[in-house]
C-alpha cells in the first residue's frame, strides 16, 4: 500500500524494538475489532486493528455502516428537497450543513440573498458551530476518563439548540436555508437572548479550559499523541481544525470569497504548530471562543430587511456547475452540484464532507500507537459518522 | 515523480519538463492580455491566437459542447457573452502555463465565476496532478466522477409533475436525449474529475478528464495524494472506473461482492421503482400559483 512509507516503517521498528529492548517481553500479535458500536467511534464505524503486543501495526476503518447514498438520492430530489436529505450529514453541525448547497445552488441560479438573510445565515452557521464543537470539548474529556467534562457540554449546547429551535423550528434538522434567503425572521427577542447564550457559551469555554486544558493527566495522554506533519496532512485532505492545529494557516471563512458575513466581523484564526492531539483540542476551543465573538458583534449590526429575495414558486436552474465549500465545524464542506437545466433536482451533487478526508489518515496515524492512544486520536480528529458515510 | 509510479504512457506534447514552475510571474511570450488564455472573457477573439506559441490550437477533433464552455477556438465568437466578466489573471495565468508544459493534453479550460476548471486528457490525468502539486496545489480535496448520460425515465417522472401544473414545460425540451456535458466540455460519458487547492495563494482548481464509455479507466493519482485513495476507492465502487495503479481497490461503502454501479444514471433507484414518488399523490398547490387543481395520480 502507498502509505507503507520508508521512513514511517523505520519508525515503527524502532519503537517496537525500543519496545522489546525495554520489557524483554514477547509479543504475540493479534487482531481487535474497535467497533461498530464502540463509544469512541461516534456511531457505527469498525476500525480493524492489528497488534503487536500493545503497539498497532496496522489499522483499516471499515466505514459504510450509515452509508445512505445521498447523492443517489439528490438526483431524484428537487433543489428545495434537498436541504432535508443534507440536514442529517453532520448532525450536530445540522445548519452549517444546508449553507454549502444553498449557496451553490444561488450561485447556479444567479440570485443572492438579501443582507439580512446573509447575516442570519452566518449567526447560525457559528451556532451550529458551537453546537457541534461545545460537545466535542466535553466529549474529549469522556474518551480520557474524565466523566465531568461532558454534561457541561451538553447543558450548554442545549442552549444553543433552545435558540435554534425558537427560530427554526427544528432543534437537530432545522431546515432553515432557501434558495434566495431564509424560511422566516427571526422572533421577537431573540437577539437578546442569543447575547446571553454566547455570554455562557464563553463561560463553558473557560470551564472548559480550567477543567481538561490545564489538566495534568489530560496533557499527559493527548500532548505528542498522533503528530500529523503539515505536509502529510494536506495530502490527505485534512480540513477545518485538524489541519489548523498542524499549523496550516487556511480557514475558508477568511480565504475563500464568500457573500456570507464573516468578513463584517473581527476575528482570528487560530493555528498550533504541535500537530497532536492537545493541538486539535485547544484550537476548537478557540475556534468555540472566535465563534461567539463573531456571532456577538454581527448581532450587533444585524441590518433590517426582507429575509427572502423574490423567487419563483418552482427553481429551473440554469444549466451549469458550481462548486462551493464552507469551513464547517469538522472542516471543509463542499458541495459540486451540476444542473442540467431542467426542472428536477441536480443533476449530479457531489458531497465533499469533511470527515471522510478526516478519517483517511487513520491507518496512516494509527501505526506503531499504543492500544489506550487509538482512542485519543481517534476521538481528536473528531469525526462524525453521517459525515464519512453520507 | 516517484520510482515506484507506473510507466507513464507517452503522449502528443511530451516534451517539456515536467517540473516546472508555474509560479513564475513573468511569462516567456511576455505578459499577455488576460483575455487571452482560453476563457469566456475571450469575447469576439480579437487576440490573434497565432501570436501566442504556448497556446495550441483547440481540438479539432472535439466536437464543441452545447455548454457555454470557453474552448480555444477563438473563430467562433461567443454569441452571448456574459455580462462584463472580471479578468482573472491568477488563474487565467495558471490555464496559460499547464498548456504551455502539457501542450495539447489541456483540452480545455474555463475561468467563471472565479472558479477555474481545466480538461486534460486521460493519459495526462496523473501527470497533471503531479505537476499541480509541484506547483503548490498541496491540498487534496476531492475526486470523483459524473456519468453524463440522460436519465430519461426520472426525467418523464418528473414532466408529469410538472406538465400537470401548467408548468409549461415541453416534454421534448425537457428531455435531454443525448449526453450534455458541462463546464469544460466533454466528449464521452464518463468524466473523473478532481479538486485541488494551493492553500499560499488561496486558489483552487477543478481538473477533469474523459474516460472511455465501455472501460473506463484512469492512472491512480495516490500515489501522488495519499488522500485520493480513500476517493478512488469510493469511486471505483460507485461509477466502475478502474484506477490503474491504486494499491488496493476494495469496497469501502458497499458490501463485498455489490453488483453494478450505484452512482450511473442507468443503475435504479429500487426505491422508485417498487413505490412511486410520495410527491405525486399528495401534492400541497403552491401558494399563489392555485388557478389550477392539481388532480391526484
Amino acid at each position: 500500500m502507498t502509505i507503507t512509507q520508508h521512513q514511517q516503517q523505520a519508525y515503527i521498528a524502532g519503537q517496537a524494538a525500543e519496545a522489546r529492548l525495554r520489557f524483554e517481553l514477547e509479543t504475540e500479535g493479534m487482531t481487535l475489532n474497535i467497533g461498530p458500536q464502540h463509544p469512541a467511534t461516534h456511531g457505527t464505524l469498525r476500525i480493524v486493528v492489528r497488534l503487536d503486543g500493545e503497539q498497532v501495526v496496522w489499522a483499516d476503518p471499515v466505514c459504510g455502516y450509515m452509508h445512505r447514498g445521498y447523492e443517489k438520492l439528490c438526483e431524484v430530489r428537487k433543489y428545495q428537497q434537498v436541504t432535508t436529505l443534507i440536514n442529517r450529514i453532520d448532525w450536530l453541525g445540522h445548519f452549517a450543513n444546508e449553507v454549502p448547497f444553498i449557496l451553490a445552488v444561488e450561485q447556479l441560479y444567479d440570485v443572492e440573498a438579501p443582507p439580512r438573510a446573509q447575516w442570519i445565515r452566518t449567526i447560525f452557521f457559528e451556532m451550529a458551530r458551537m453546537a457541534n464543537l461545545g460537545l466535542f470539548l466535553g466529549d474529549m474529556g469522556v474518551q480520557l476518563g474524565a466523566i465531568t467534562p461532558v454534561f457541561f457540554a451538553f447543558r450548554d449546547r442545549e442552549h444553543v439548540l433552545n435558540l435554534m429551535e425558537a427560530a427554526t423550528g427544528g432543534r437537530f434538522h432545522p431546515n432553515y436555508d432557501r434558495v434566495g434567503g431564509l424560511k422566516e425572521d427571526l422572533p421577537k427577542g431573540w437577539v437578546d437572548e442569543c447575547k446571553e447564550v454566547m455570554k455562557r457559551q464563553r463561560e463553558f469555554c473557560d470551564e472548559m479550559e480550567e477543567l481538561l486544558v490545564g489538566n495534568e493527566i489530560f496533557q499527559t495522554r493527548t500532548r505528542g499523541i498522533g503528530v500529523i506533519p503539515q505536509q502529510i496532512g494536506l495530502d490527505y485532505g485534512l480540513s477545518g481544525a485538524n489541519i489548523r492545529a498542524s499549523g496550516v494557516d487556511w480557514d475558508l471563512r477568511r480565504d475563500r470569497p464568500t457573500p456570507l458575513a464573516w468578513k463584517e466581523a473581527d476575528w482570528k484564526v487560530w493555528t498550533h504548530p504541535d500537530g497532536d492531539s492537545f493541538a486539535r483540542y485547544w484550537v476548537r476551543l478557540q475556534e468555540v471562543r472566535e465563534s461567539t465573538k463573531i456571532v456577538d458583534q454581527l448581532l450587533e449590526g444585524l441590518p433590517s430587511g426582507p429575509v427572502m429575495a423574490k423567487m419563483p414558486a418552482r427553481l429551473r436552474v440554469p444549466k451549469g456547475e458550481a462548486w462551493v465549500n464552507t469551513e464547517n465545524p469538522l472542516g471543509e464542506m463542499g458541495y459540486y452540484v451540476v444542473s442540467d437545466g431542467g426542472p428536477s433536482g441536480p443533476f449530479r451533487c457531489k458531497i465533499r464532507s469533511a470527515s471522510f478526508n478526516n478519517i483517511s489518515i487513520v491507518p496512516w496515524l494509527l501505526r506503531g500507537v499504543y492500544v489506550p492512544d487509538v482512542i485519543t486520536i481517534l476521538a481528536s480528529l473528531y469525526f462524525i459518522l453521517g459525515d464519512i458515510d453520507r | 515523480m516517484s520510482e515506484t509510479g507506473p510507466e507513464r504512457p507517452s503522449q502528443p506534447g511530451d516534451g517539456p519538463p515536467e517540473r516546472m514552475d508555474l509560479h513564475e510571474t513573468s511569462t516567456p511570450e511576455g505578459q499577455r492580455p488576460a483575455e487571452e488564455s482560453g476563457s469566456p472573457q475571450s469575447v469576439g477573439g480579437e487576440p490573434a491566437p497565432e501570436a501566442s506559441p504556448a497556446q495550441p490550437p483547440a481540438d479539432a477533433t472535439a466536437t464543441p459542447s452545447p455548454a457555454v464552455t470557453a474552448s480555444g477556438d477563438q473563430s467562433q465568437p461567443e454569441p452571448d457573452p456574459p455580462p462584463a466578466p472580471e479578468p482573472d489573471p491568477i488563474r487565467d495565468q495558471l490555464v496559460e502555463r499547464l498548456r504551455a508544459v502539457l501542450g495539447e493534453a489541456v483540452v480545455d479550460s474555463v475561468v467563471q465565476k472565479g472558479d477555474l476548471w481545466v480538461r486534460v486528457h486521460r493519459d495526462a490525468w496523473r501527470r497533471t496532478a503531479q505537476l499541480l502539486k509541484d506547483s503548490g496545489f498541496t491540498y487534496f480535496c476531492f475526486l470523483s466522477g459524473i456519468d453524463w448520460l440522460p436519465n430519461p425515465e426520472l426525467s418523464n417522472r418528473y414532466e408529469q409533475v410538472f406538465t400537470a401544473e401548467g408548468d409549461g414545460a415541453d416534454p421534448e425540451e425537457t428531455t435531454p436525449s443525448t449526453i450534455e456535458t458541462g463546464l469544460a466540455g466533454g466528449e464521452t460519458r464518463f468524466q473523473v474529475f478532481a479538486r485541488l487547492y494551493d492553500v499560499q495563494r488561496k486558489f483552487g482548481v477543478t481538473i477533469k478528464a474523459d474516460l472511455d464509455d465501455e472501460a473506463p479507466s484512469v492512472e491512480s493519482i495516490s500515489s501522488v495524494y495519499r488522500g485520493a485513495d480513500w476517493h478512488e476507492r469510493e469511486t471505483w465502487e460507485m461509477f466502475g472506473f478502474d484506477f490503474v495503479g491504486h494499491p488496493g481497490l476494495r469496497h469501502l461503502y458497499l458490501p463485498t461482492g455489490f453488483e453494478g454501479f450505484p452512482l450511473r444514471k442507468d443503475f435504479p433507484l429500487l426505491a422508485r421503482v417498487v413505490k412511486p414518488w410520495p410527491g405525486l399523490v399528495d401534492k400541497e398547490p403552491v401558494p399563489g400559483e392555485d388557478e389550477e387543481e392539481v388532480p391526484a395520480t
